[in-house]
């Protein structure tokens, strides 16, 4: 038992899911009963569905266990760690047997993930352990010059993960040519899209790596100053970020003369964001960092040329960062291997929505969409009919059934309309209405526009109009095409990124569910039973009962019907609300 | 564009008790750098829970800031308040994973337990009721948080349920 490690995952979702708890729990077990086992932790692990979960490393080798609670920790505590008999039904992953969530892991490929759930982040020398900070000090051992490092990011091909996908390598270049006395490295971790949550893993899960990557992005450009431009919504990254900063200084990776390269004087700070999705634009992150509204501005200047305080800025995504170690370490012809001839490398995925396993995957660029969703994520769940997967976000798009052959990478997935954006995969199933995805993307873009230009501001307005107007049953001849009119205004009229790509979700649901569109404009039907305005709502006479609860809880007194007698419900009166339906205990609620 | 409603009802005399000294040790902190104005803000609303107008008085004329600048910057950014809010926060998600996963159901029963709208506080200013866009575990979706703790893959019942085991700690 002394050799045997317990290890808790405790990222946001693991202690949402209960996993503080868990470990509470063993840690009491293991001081009452002055156990010898490793107790330790670490953060998200991936597999966020069968969240709490607890990884134990005997002399056999190593065993995930999913689901776990109080009561099942002490049984595995009591019978894998004391008696030495693993409790096979509670294992999610192991080498050792076939488990059920195999095919989760087998074909993924871990690189900006290479530490996330085997180290604890607030422990500097774990990361140090596994090869953290050697690439760094590769390159002070070698004396490795700026241009090598940035020669090397070239070759491999990495192109950025925040969304826009253009390459880092050559992003340094530019940066690296504008001499000045002050220069600034910006990592990205504002993680707008609402849906995906790769950064937040990679953040909590691995702060160094996030940090050396800005170490050596700073040596190669000779920025003089770093700044992480973190989301307030992620207490949790920012709190490890800060323990991580503070032990890289101590280590010696942060401040003057870094590992001895005479010169190389680099510090890093965190900026909270204050609630703006538009500062995830490069632009408008650097006036927030400046103090000031978040708006976007023309380019050129670039901030390569001009960014922060006026000095050369180069801004890169946290997965992006979260890379660069691991190309300076194994070179780039190694990361180069993986992927497509355009698209590099791996690219890590935010699995959500109507899927069995969501969670966090990292798969070669080139894997198709088919085997993400159904051999790594499981399929749809409750075996429901898969329809569609949001991809980007609010500036992406819905890719449908007959194409989830397409292949992950920048080229194949904008071919479809939806761009390949930060990574968030959205699944959606038959009983997700395509007209309302797309109003909910505009109410957000709508939303967040910062009100600079004219098309964006109001464009989006008038186009979320239109779609309520549709979910409502209030739907018009020629609304589609007006939608369409709007949109491409919209693209050609916008400053920024925002705008230029808002209508993305409308058009690609136009594209592929036009017929949706038209149920709800031309019949009044929502196919998928979403739109409340459009439902029927009636009393199925063979199974009411003439309980009356559905009259008594009915808001506008639109069910008649005396006790023990079948129910009736006056169309004109009812609004709609779905009371009924959810209080009926007899299912004689029909929806139509 | 997001369109923040000022509140224009007179604010109670109690709310307008607030200890201003409290802001000293922050203006201290931040006062002499380079784009100290939204930490200044946010550590304010940290403070206060929101962000007090005698607040802003103050940091203008001690920092030189101006009011102007100020409310362009709290107004633009959903994390700042302008009003009192309540002893705790609800954040329901409605990211695209949650709102897929059906979390209107759970704005609308805590708006009809509470008897609050969407960004309003209770009478007895025990919770503020609001949206978020994705706090990051959209794997337990439909998620929401509590001050700082995130509950998921809830109903509107249990959502209720656990706001009511709030009460009931509070009233012990
Ligand atoms: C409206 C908008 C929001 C964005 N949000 C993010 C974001 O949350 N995270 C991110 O890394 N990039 C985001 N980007 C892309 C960044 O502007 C930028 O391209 C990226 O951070 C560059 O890093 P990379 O080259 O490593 O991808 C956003 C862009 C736009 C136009
Ligand atoms: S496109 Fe929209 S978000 Fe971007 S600058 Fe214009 S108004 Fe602002
Ligand atoms: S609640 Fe159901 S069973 Fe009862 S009266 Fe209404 S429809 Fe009939
Ligand atoms: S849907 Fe609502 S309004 Fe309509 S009959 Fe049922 S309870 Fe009444
Ligand atoms: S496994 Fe817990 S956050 Fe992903
Ligand atoms: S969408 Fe709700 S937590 Fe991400």
């Amino acid at each position: 038992m002394k050799n045997t490690k317990v290890i808790v995952g405790l990222g946001s979702c693991g202690i949402a899911a209960g996993a503080n708890k868990v470990y509470e729990k063993i840690k009491a077990l293991k001081e009452a009963d002055k156990l010898k086992f490793e107790l330790k932790r670490t953060s998200c692990i991936g597999m966020c569905y069968r969240e709490p979960l607890v990884e134990i490393i005997d002399k056999n080798g190593s065993y995930l266990y999913g689901e776990i609670n109080e009561k099942k920790a002490v049984e595995i505590i009591e019978k894998h760690v004391i008696q030495d008999d693993p409790i096979k039904n509670y294992v999610v992953h192991t080498d050792l047997f076939e488990t059920s969530d195999k095919d989760f892991t087998e074909d993924q490929v871990k690189i900006a993930l290479r530490d996330c759930g085997y180290i604890d982040p607030e422990k500097i020398e774990e990361y140090e352990d596994r090869g953290g900070y050697r690439a760094i000090r590769k390159i002070a051992g070698q004396r490795m010059s700026r241009l090598d490092v940035i020669q090397t990011v070239i070759n491999s091909g990495i192109r950025g993960r925040g969304g826009g996908g253009f390459p880092t390598g050559l992003k340094w270049k530019f940066a690296n040519n504008n001499k000045a006395a002050e220069k600034f490295i910006i990592c990205n971790a504002d993680e707008g899209d609402p849906g995906a949550f790769m950064d937040r893993s990679v953040l909590e899960g691995d702060p160094h790596a996030v940090l050396e990557g800005m170490i050596i992005g700073a040596y190669a450009i000779e920025a003089t100053g770093g700044v992480i431009y973190c989301r307030a919504e992620y207490p949790l990254a920012i709190k490890r970020l800060n323990i991580a900063i503070e032990q890289a200084r101590k280590n010696g990776y942060l401040g003057k003369n870094i590992l001895g390269i005479n010169g190389f004087n680099f510090d890093i700070y965190i900026k909270e964001g204050a609630g703006a999705f538009v500062c995830g634009e490069e632009t408008a992150l650097i006036a927030s960092v400046e103090g000031e509204r978040g708006m976007p501005r023309k380019r050129p200047p670039f901030p390569a040329e001009s960014g922060l305080w006026q000095n050369p800025t180069n801004i890169n995504n946290v997965e992006t960062l979260a890379n660069i170690p691991w190309i300076l370490l194994h070179g780039a012809e190694e990361y180069a291997k993986y992927g497509t001839e355009k698209s590099k490398g791996t690219k890590v995925f935010a699995l959500a929505g109507k899927i069995k396993r969501s969670g966090l995957v990292e798969v070669p660029m080139g894997m198709s969409i088919r085997d993400v969703i159904f051999k790594l994520g499981g399929g749809i769940q409750d075996d429901k009919k898969f329809k569609a997967v949001q991809m980007g976000g609010p500036s992406g798009g819905c890719i449908p059934e007959h194409l989830v052959d397409t292949i992950v990478d920048y080229d194949s997935v904008n071919a479809t309309g939806a761009i390949m954006g930060s990574g968030g995969m959205v699944v959606m199933d038959e009983t997700t209405c395509m007209i309302d995805v797309a109003k909910f993307f505009l109410d957000f873009t709508q939303k967040e526009s910062c009100g600079k230009c004219t098309f964006c501001r109001i464009g989006t307005k008038r186009m979320l109009e239109i779609l309520t107007r549709i979910t409502e049953g209030k739907g018009e001849e020629g609304d589609i095409e007006k939608l369409e009119e709007l949109s491409y205004q919209i693209k050609d009229n916008s400053l920024c990124g925002l705008g230029q790509t808002a209508p993305n979700p409308v058009l690609t649901t136009i594209r592929y569910f036009r017929d949706e569109y038209e149920a709800h404009i031309k019949d009044k039907k929502c196919p998928a039973k979403v739109c409340k305005a459009l439902l029927t709502y009636e009393v199925d006479p063979d199974k009411c009962t003439g309980c009356t609860v559905c009259a008594k809880n009915c808001p506008t007194d639109a069910i008649d019907g005396a006790r023990k007698e079948v129910h009736f419900i006056r169309q004109d009166d009812c609004i709609k609300c779905g009371t009924c339906y959810t209080k009926c205990k007899f299912d004689a609620i029909k929806i139509s | 564009m997001r369109i923040k409603r000022v509140s224009t009802k007179k604010i109670t005399e109690e709310q307008e008790q607030v200890d201003i000294n409290l802001l000293n040790p922050l203006i201290e902190k931040y006062k002499d750098k380079k784009g100290n104005l939204i930490p200044l803000l946010q550590g304010t609303q940290d403070i206060f829970g929101y962000i007090p107008y005698e607040a802003f008085e103050k940091l203008s004329s001690e920092l030189g800031l101006e009011l102007s600048d100020m409310y362009g910057v709290v107004t633009f950014y959903a994390q700042f308040r302008l009003n009192p809010v309540g002893k705790h926060i609800i954040k329901v998600c409605h990211g695209t994973a949650c709102h897929v996963q059906n979390a209107n159901a759970i704005t609308d029963a805590l708006k009809e337990s509470l008897k609050v709208n969407d960004g309003e506080t209770t009478e007895d200013g025990m919770f503020t009721l609001e949206s978020v866009a994705c706090l990051g575990c959209c794997s337990l979706a439909p998620v929401m948080m509590i001050d700082n703790d995130t509950h998921g893959k809830l109903t509107g019942g249990q959502a209720v349920k656990i706001i009511k085991n709030v009460k009931i700690k509070e009233s012990n």
